[in-house]
Order: structure tokens, then sequence, then C-alpha cells
């Protein structure tokens, strides 16, 4: 399992519109970039990002080689109400971790 | 839009870089005839946030965000970033609807080079706005091991 970070509020009124952060551990090779032997590594991303609120997709990602090691995302929505937020990253070689909050709202 | 210091000192390298050559063009055109469908594109409405001089294309924060009161009428539907000079021209795509509240998203990139970016919104009155920002990087991506 890959190393995550994530920046949800616990507790929000309702209606708010919250900013949700999302980071996690990933290497993200391009597929252009030469090993010690010269030969190109092959590519291993994430390609997609998924965020559900109460299991309605929110947020949806499509992700590329330009996108940095360690992607990180941020994004908005609105708090409508108390349930689980859940982040899905799925990606080359059967990449795939879902992680999932909860959030109170007030 | 006053020119810092930095960008005044990296600008003699700027112009050691060979000029973006026709095919990156029209990779980058192609890309975004993609995403549009061929529709026309206007400029505005679009904020894309980058620093003007990157000193290490590895990890660059871009944020975009988009005019919007996102509403079920009047919404985002999708925000595209392009570049020109990366090996390939897509950065991210990203879907947004009227539960997102704001039309705003925050990524961190690579860069291969010195470039332009181009951010699109698609709006949900089918029309599509944009914004190109040219970015110099003096620590390029991808080619280091």
């Amino acid at each position: 399992m890959a190393r995550v970070l994530l920046r949800v509020p616990a507790s929000v009124e309702k209606g708010a519109v919250i900013e949700l952060r999302a980071l996690i551990q990933h290497v993200m090779e391009t597929g252009y970039r030469p090993n010690a032997q010269g030969e190109l590594q092959p590519r291993d991303i994430i390609w997609t990002f998924t965020c559900r609120y109460d299991g309605e997709v929110v947020f949806n990602a499509t992700l590329s080689p330009a996108i940095a090691a360690n992607p990180f995302i941020a994004f908005t929505t609105i708090a409508t109400q108390s349930g689980p937020v859940s982040f899905t990253w799925e990606g080359d070689n059967g990449f795939r971790q879902t992680e999932t909050r909860h959030i109170t709202v007030t | 839009m006053t020119i810092s210091r930095r960008v005044l000192l990296a600008a003699p390298g700027a112009l050691l870089l060979p000029a973006t050559t026709r095919a990156e063009q029209q990779k980058l055109a192609a890309a975004l005839r993609d995403f549009t469908g061929g529709k026309p594109m206007r400029e505005g409405r679009v904020r894309l946030d980058v620093s003007p001089l990157v000193e290490n294309g590895n990890a660059v924060p871009i944020t975009v965000e988009v005019e919007t009161p996102m509403t079920a009428a009047d919404h985002v539907r999708r925000i595209g970033v392009f570049n020109e000079r990366n090996p390939q021209p897509n950065v991210i795509t990203a879907q947004f609807g009227p539960r997102s509240g704001r039309a705003y998203l925050a990524t961190h990139i690579r860069l291969a080079t010195s470039q332009a970016l181009v951010a699109v919104a698609e709006m949900s009155d089918g029309s599509f706005w944009s914004q190109r920002v040219e970015v110099i990087v003096t620590l390029a991506a991808c080619i280091e091991g």
C-alpha cells in the first residue's frame, strides 16, 4: 500500500464549499526516461483519480506522465450531508488504492 | 504586468532556446481539437496560475480556476491542461459538476523545458474558454535520470 496524505475537514457547516487535497506516494515513471543501461524504463503511472462523496462521484481526473511523482490533486466540493468521502487511484500494473474519510456535516 | 528581476536575468537564457517547432505546435493544436471537438475556443474566464520562472521542472505547482456560478444551469463540465513541448501534449483532464461548488483544480506537473501551457474549460452551455501562459524552466524534468 502506498502512503497517502489527505486533507479532509472532519466537521463542516451544511452547504459550505470545502477544499479536499490528496497526495499519494507513487513514482509516476513516464516511460520516456532511460535507465542506467540506456534502455527506456516502462511506463508506470496513475492514470485516473476519482473522489466519491456518499457514493456519488463528485470529482474525476485523468492523469498523464506530465503529472509529477507523488501526484497531488486539490479540488472543491459542497458539503451536502454527513457521510464517507472516498478517494480512488488507479494506474498501470494493476495499481488500485482507495482511502476513505468521514465528513460530519452540521 | 511588471517584469521581476529574476525573469529579466533569465531572459538571455530563454533567447538561446530553440524556437518551438511546427510539429510541436501541431501536436498541441491536435490535443486541443480533441478536447474541444473542433469548437471555437475563446480567451478569458479561465485563470491558470503558474510561476513564470520555474527552477525545477520536476514538480511545478499549477492552479486552474474558472469564473462561473457553478449552478445546475451554468457550470464548468471539464477542465483540461495542455503543454507544448513535453513528450505528450496532455497534462490533466478533470470533470466537474454543480456539486463541485467552485471550478478549482490544483496539482503538481512536470515540464521538460521552457514552453507554453494552455488551460481550457468546457462550460455547461458547450462553450470553451482558455488561457495560455508562457513558462521559463531552468532545470528540466525528463532529462536527468
